[in-house]
């Protein structure tokens, strides 16, 4: 790996420059001139008139939450998705554990069985977010695409773990059907220009 | 055997003469990759990947003995592009379901692969259908497997059901092309690949086996799976919990897999049993037979206060062998301290068993083990129902017949045709109850040392042989001269004219002859049949090492003294050494450790049996107790061996321990004891906490320790009881235990499901007028019981089997100690 970039330390070069910023005091008397000195500035009014300005003229450039809402970037990692597939409407998740293994919170627990064709089926499928910390390893990690983040990021609770069920997360199928699920772009999704650089595996057929 | 010097890639290697180059490698911490090979097995050469080098010459390292001064390397540049090119073929359509696969990484295919930088693929094969077998308790899915035949050696060479086979795939021939392009090893192994996968021997779709689940352990990928198992857990999340196996006296290494139960139950649970296979095989109640723990246990102070009250009351102590060792020296240290009758009838059978017999050998247990069992190449088993019994010793029994090209003889009232399947090269002789003391005087007759042996023994011997003629056919070939007309072109004539020639034959003829033999009387007693000699005779050459394995039959026999005298002679005469089967998980280290009583005094505390306050591990008692799984401590092996094991599940309820010490005694914990386990009878002064449970690369056992088998004053007496004519006919009943099935803790389990009844084999059904599912009244001497019918094809002949695992069926009360009773059997 090339390490050149990071043993350039010459920060001014990339437009950075140093804030002149005065030294702290560190003796007793000047930590009192520095009080002094603060208190009777007036720096204290010159911020409450920014406000009583602001709300004298009646624009306010502070969004109105939770009556407004800003749109939230397409990679945002927010609480997380269940996703199906395009072809049958039927869940990508193959119960594989990985997003289990990985998980380095220790939050998310699945349980699987054997269904009546013989295929492995997810039986149940929690997400504690009490202790998720959003890190995205888990859609990163899937093989399938099948668990990702979504734009949902109001989980706030009362109690300290809260979970989330698999259903709650899964794709519901009206969105499905109306071809309204959305692929995630952030980590885990694939790459651009993906199948130009997979190399065909010889087939008999 | 002798000890040679080989080197590896510059490495000098000390190995046995003889001993195959992968194993001295493997011995030695050299890495050479093998997927088909087995240790203790027969090499199969199907991956062909163990490919090294030896002397410029290369050889598959799997079958490929060592000599002196062997130069071995194990990488060249020709044998890296067979490996790869080999892995390649493996992944040719190998489907790309390892999310969903049991082996969940565990998987020899995968890390090869990514070994050998398997990134692409050259070669392709049209596919054909494979779908999944369900084969009853295991699960087959052609579609990963890669046909590298490890389970089909294992069952053959290890467990000897021979319930697997390769069959035909179906598929297109290989393309033509490749046998140019490709390297030749690679070739040779694809094409045998391409043509088969596994099914099974028996030509049904469902196993009819001992489902000892051997086969799906050593499986390298996904292929073979337990039924149970499938797709319940991914193996990484499984916690290891080393242990010994605690349904039978052979003490198998096992790891129990443990996970929290489900998203809804924190609680762990075992979900499935794991073993070293190279170095030790399961059989099917050790894999299947996990969940036994006594699970709704919780800490119940009235019944504990009930049970110190009891304690203070009682003077017997009764109990199974199914505890561990430590719990065993706190029985006894409570019989030293309040004056406890210890009551167990079957280790108390064992220990009078082995006293007798120390008094010959002059030592206080047994000289031989499994171990060395699997090594001899003949085999002598006396007085047990070897698969159920102990499977480990059908194991070596049988991992010493095909493998060392050994022979074995086979002492047993009932018919097993399990045992007779095992090869060819195996004698069975049904004798009749009763009749073990003719079985060992045959042996003292055949293969002791007549010099040695003392005079009257020698004498008594004597008295059975005598000398018969006998008329013998022999055919032998003889020059016959006889004349034929032929046709033949007279050369001066032109003509053709008959000409009488002169022709000799050789012709065989059978010719009677007169001989005298030597009669055994001994043999006509125990039912041999009339070639037995003739076959011991073939069976006998080449062979230099000698086993005889004695079973339970022998200890509960009315003359058990006398069988154990005879035992020590055998072993102190000839060539054979000794291994006792343990009737239960730890008979060995109860009878070594409690000093037994007779009979039960006036008020009984049971433990895991009757009593009149119940101590239960099942969970079915006055006082929980916990099961083995759930408990640390010792358990001594056939193989004389103290093998610790773990609590692989949590209990909550009162043991053995808290009575104990809630009676003035005083340790925190019960393995606490482990370091003061007697050592006069050979246990060391180890703490538990420094007991080892693993193996070695090189197979060697790292557990426990082995017992010291101490010294003890012998008799000079070395005289004998003549047999006793005594023998059981007509309808016999016999106490012992289906497959997979050793006690109600076995019985407990989900996995493992054996009908509980009166076992009658097909051959006795088909004859009788009973039929299964028919409802019967036995009735012996002692009692009577009524059971249902069950048919069982692992046993033949007339005799009736009445197993044990039921406590309900409570079949120990229809006999008199001895396994084999007289009964009568009516329909109901």
């Amino acid at each position: 790996m090339n390490m050149e970039a990071f043993n350039d330390r010459n920060v001014a070069d990339n437009g950075y420059f140093l804030v002149d910023i005065e030294d702290y005091p560190t003796d007793g008397w000047g930590k009192f001139k520095r009080v002094v000195k603060r208190s009777f500035k007036g720096e204290l009014f010159v911020g409450l008139w920014v406000v009583m300005r602001e709300m004298i003229r009646f624009d306010i450039h502070t969004v109105q939450y939770p009556q407004e809402k800003m749109p939230i970037g397409p990679r945002y990692r927010a609480i997380h998705e269940m996703k199906r597939l395009w072809e049958s409407d039927t869940e990508r998740c193959i119960g594989c554990g990985l997003c289990e293994k990985i998980c380095i919170s220790d939050c998310i627990r699945i349980d699987t069985k054997i269904d009546e064709n013989s295929r492995k089926e997810v039986s149940e499928y929690t997400i504690n977010l009490g202790r998720c910390i959003f890190c995205g390893y888990c859609a990163e990690v899937c093989p399938e695409l099948a668990i990702t983040h979504g734009g949902e990021y109001e989980n706030a609770s009362d109690q300290r773990e809260h979970f989330t069920m698999y259903e709650d997360m899964l794709t519901p199928l009206d969105v499905m059907k109306a071809g309204k699920q959305l692929e995630f772009e952030g980590f885990g999704s694939i790459t651009p220009h993906e199948d130009e650089r997979v190399k065909k595996t010889p087939l008999a057929y | 055997m002798s000890k040679i010097t080989i080197n590896i890639d510059g490495k000098e290697v000390q190995t046995q003469e003889g001993e195959f180059i992968l194993n001295a490698a493997r011995a030695n911490d050299i890495f050479i990759p093998a997927i088909c090979y087995l240790t203790r097995c027969s090499p199969t050469l199907a991956c062909r990947i163990c490919l090294v080098e030896a002397d410029g010459k290369q050889v598959y390292a799997c079958n490929a003995k060592a000599k002196d001064g062997m130069n071995i390397t194990t990488t060249t540049e020709t044998i890296e592009k067979e490996r790869r090119a080999i892995m390649e073929v493996y992944d040719v359509n190998h489907p790309l379901q390892c999310g969903v696969c049991d082996q969940s990484g565990e998987c020899e295919l995968q890390n090869y692969t990514l070994l050998m930088g398997v990134d692409s693929q050259s070669y392709a094969i049209k596919d054909v259908d494979r779908s999944s077998h369900d084969w009853g308790h295991i699960h087959y899915d052609p579609g990963l497997c890669i046909v590298c035949e490890r389970c089909v050696t294992a069952c053959k060479d290890m467990i000897g059901d021979n319930s697997l086979k390769t069959v035909p795939r179906g598929a297109d021939a290989l393309n033509a092309d490749y046998k140019a392009e490709m390297p030749k090893d690679a070739y040779a192994m694809w094409n045998k690949l391409n043509k088969s996968v596994i099914g099974l021997t028996n030509g049904t779709d469902v196993l009819d086996c001992t489902s000892c689940g051997e086969c799906a352990s050593v499986c390298p990928v996904g292929a073979l799976v337990d039924t149970h198992f499938m797709y319940t857990s991914n193996a990484w999340e499984l916690n290891q919990i080393p242990a010994t196996c605690g349904h039978c006296s052979a003490g198998c290494q096992i790891s129990y897999d443990v996970k929290h139960g489900s998203i809804d139950n924190p609680e762990d649970k075992i979900y499935r049993v794991m073993n070293e296979w190279n170095y030790v095989s399961l059989c099917g109640a050790g894999r299947y037979g996990f969940d036994y723990q006594n699970a709704d246990a919780i800490k119940d102070e009235e019944a504990f206060n009930g049970a110190v009250e009891a304690f203070k009351k009682a003077d017997t102590i009764a109990f199974t062998s199914t505890i561990t060792n430590e719990e065993a020296y706190l029985l006894q240290k409570m019989k030293e301290k309040f004056g406890y009758k210890l009551v167990n009838s079957e280790a108390k059978a064992f220990q009078t068993f082995l006293n007798e017999y120390s008094k010959i050998s002059g030592t206080k247990l047994y000289g031989s083990d499994l171990e060395k069992v699997h090594t001899t190449n003949f085999i002598v088993s006396v007085g047990s129902a070897l698969k159920t019994d102990n499977p480990n010793a059908r194991y070596a029994l049988n991992n010493s017949l095909t493998v060392n090209k050994g022979a074995g003889l086979y002492f047993h009232p009932v018919k097993d045709p399990i045992i007779e399947g095992l090869a060819k090269s195996i004698m069975t002789v049904t004798h009749a109850p009763l009749q073990e003391e003719v079985a060992l005087y045959l042996l003292l007759d055949l293969f002791g040392d007549k010099e040695k042996l003392p005079k009257d023994i020698v004498n008594y011997l004597a008295s059975f042989h005598s000398e018969k003629t006998v008329t013998v056919t022999e055919t032998i070939r003889e020059k016959v001269i006889e004349k034929v007309i032929e046709k033949k072109v007279n050369e001066e004539t032109g003509e053709e004219e008959e000409v009488e020639v002169e022709k000799s034959k050789m012709v065989p003829k059978k010719v009677s002859k007169e001989v005298v033999v030597d009669d055994n009387k001994l043999l006509e007693i125990l039912g041999a049949d009339d070639k037995f000699m003739e076959t011991l005779e073939k069976n006998l050459k080449k062979k230099e090492t000698f086993a005889l394995m004695v079973g339970p039959d022998l200890y509960s026999h009315p003359n058990a003294r006398n069988l154990a005298r005879l035992v020590a002679l055998v072993e102190k005469y000839s060539k054979f050494e000794l291994v006792m089967i343990p009737a239960l998980t730890n008979t060995l280290g109860v009878s070594l450790i409690c000093e037994l009583d007779d009979a039960k005094g006036s008020s009984t505390i049971g433990y895991n049996t009757d009593g009149d306050f119940v101590l239960s591990g099942l969970g079915d008692g006055d006082l929980d107790m916990p099961a083995i799984n759930q408990q640390e401590g010792t358990l001594t092996s056939i193989n004389k061996r103290v093998n610790p094991t773990n609590a692989a599940i949590g209990y909550n309820g009162y043991e053995l321990n808290d009575i104990a010490n809630a009676l003035g005694f005083d340790a925190q914990n019960v393995i606490d004891y482990t370091a003061k386990l007697p050592t006069m009878v050979g246990f060391k002064a180890e703490k538990f906490d420094n007991l080892p449970n693993h193996y070695e690369n090189d197979g060697t056992e790292v557990r426990g320790y082995v017992l010291e088998n101490v010294a003890v004053q012998a008799d000079d007496d070395e005289s004998v009881d003549k047999f006793s004519d005594d023998k059981l006919e007509d309808c016999i009943i016999y106490s012992a235990n289906p497959v997979r099935q050793f006690t109600a803790f076995t019985q407990k389990t989900t996995n493992l499901h054996e009908k509980s009844g009166v076992y009658m084999s097909e051959e006795y059904l088909s004859s009788s007028d009973f039929n299964e599912g028919d409802s019967v009244k036995v009735k012996t001497v002692n009692g009577e019981l009524t059971a249902t019918v069950v048919s069982d094809n692992k046993i033949a002949g007339s005799i009736v089997v009445l197993p044990t695992f039921d406590k309900k069926l409570n079949s120990e009360a229809l006999f008199d100690g001895y396994r084999f009773s007289k009964a009568s059997i009516e329909k109901v």
